[in-house]
Parts: C-alpha cells; sequence; structure tokens
C-alpha cells in the first residue's frame, strides 16, 4: 500500500518536472512572443498542477494531513494561468509587437481594422 | 526520497534560471512578462518541494498566496503595456 502510494506521488512530481522543463526550453527557443505565451502558459499550468497534486497526495497519504488550501490552489491556477496567457497575448498584440516571418495569415488584424472603419463610420455619421 | 526530492527542487531552480535568459534577454517587453509569470508559476512549484523537504504543512499558504499575487501582477502590468494606464480614472472617455 505505501508502495503504490509512493509510486502514485512520484509519477505525478516527475510528469511535473518534465512539463517545467519542457516550459524553458519552449520559452526560450521558440521564435516568437505568441509562441512563447502558448508554450508558457499550457504546459506551465499542466506540470505544476501535476506537482502540486503530487504533493496534495503526499501529505494526505504519507502525513494524514488533509491540506484544503492545496486543493484550492490547485483549482485557482487551473482557472487565472489560462486567462493570464491570453491577456498578456493581448497586450502583446495590441502594443504592436509583430509575429514571426513564418506567419501566413493575420485573422486578428481584419477584424480588428473592420472594427475601427465602422466605429470611425459612426462617429463620421453623427 | 530525500534524494529524489531535491534532485528536482535542483530542476526547478535551473528551469527558473532558465527563465532569467528570457528576461535579460527579450526583444520585447512582453516577453519579459511571459518570461516573470512563468518563474512565478515555478517559485510556486519550489515551495511545494520545499514544504516536502522540511517535512511540514506550514508552507502551503503561501503557495495560495504566491498563486494570487502573481495573478494580479500579470492582469495589472498587462493593462499597464496595453492602455498606458492600470485604473481607470473618470467614465468619460
Amino acid at each position: 500500500m505505501d508502495l503504490i502510494a509512493d509510486s502514485i506521488i512520484i509519477a505525478l512530481v516527475v510528469v511535473g518536472i518534465i512539463f517545467t522543463i519542457i516550459t524553458v526550453v519552449g520559452i526560450i527557443r521558440l521564435p516568437d512572443v505568441y509562441m512563447r505565451a502558448h508554450a508558457a502558459s499550457k504546459s506551465a499550468t499542466l506540470g505544476v498542477m501535476s506537482l502540486l497534486l503530487g504533493v496534495f497526495f503526499h501529505f494526505w497519504w504519507n502525513e494524514g494531513h488533509f491540506s484544503i488550501s492545496l486543493v484550492l490552489g490547485i483549482a485557482f491556477l487551473f482557472i487565472t494561468s489560462p486567462i493570464g496567457g491570453h491577456l498578456m497575448s493581448r497586450a502583446a498584440y495590441m502594443s504592436g509587437v509583430k509575429p514571426t516571418e513564418l506567419t501566413v495569415g493575420d485573422d486578428l488584424k481584419i477584424a480588428i481594422d473592420k472594427q475601427r472603419a465602422e466605429l470611425a463610420k459612426n462617429t463620421h455619421e453623427e | 526520497m530525500n534524494i529524489f526530492y531535491t534532485v528536482c527542487l535542483v530542476l526547478v531552480i535551473l528551469s527558473m534560471l532558465g527563465l532569467l535568459y528570457r528576461v535579460w534577454k527579450g526583444p520585447s517587453v512582453p516577453d519579459r512578462l511571459i518570461a516573470l509569470d512563468a518563474i512565478g508559476v515555478m517559485l510556486i512549484s519550489a515551495i511545494a518541494l520545499l514544504s516536502i523537504l522540511f517535512d511540514t504543512p506550514f508552507f502551503i499558504d503561501v503557495i495560495l498566496l504566491i498563486a494570487i499575487m502573481s495573478f494580479i501582477g500579470t492582469v495589472s502590468f498587462s493593462k499597464f503595456i496595453e492602455r498606458g494606464e492600470i485604473i481607470d480614472r473618470g467614465s468619460d472617455s
């Protein structure tokens, strides 16, 4: 029983460490702000959630301490980390950071230009 | 077991150093913001591993605190980059 518990904890912690290292490699090597935000928000979230789940099981099974604030921390990270990634990418786009040359399409620019044109037309009519 | 958790902690700290390279080199401000947000997330992992190594559950509250602080910092910095101010003043404009 103890062996099974330790195996599950070690597996969760190892998955968390692997996704942490994947985050670092992605942030250093990818060529673009948006790709870096993609790497950072997804794999860092999954890595830290898996590692915190391992720590939660460690304190629950080995120490007999059911820590409810750790569950709250996991849920909070799962909610807020993609929101943070979305806000950072939108701030990067709105402040005019160019994507890399490998990009083939920019649909957001078309949508924003259309919105700006409609706004200008409405203010002109008034 | 302690050696395993120590190795994991060393790996997390090396990852934070790798992200510091992006903070130092990053060509634009949102690059540095993304790297600092990821450093905050990895600080959470480092503190979770430290609480196993020190064998105490009293560090767990720090994890929740760092998560909340990191989210508030990310939101305020990205709002500052996008609009030039953090708290809007007045209802017109």
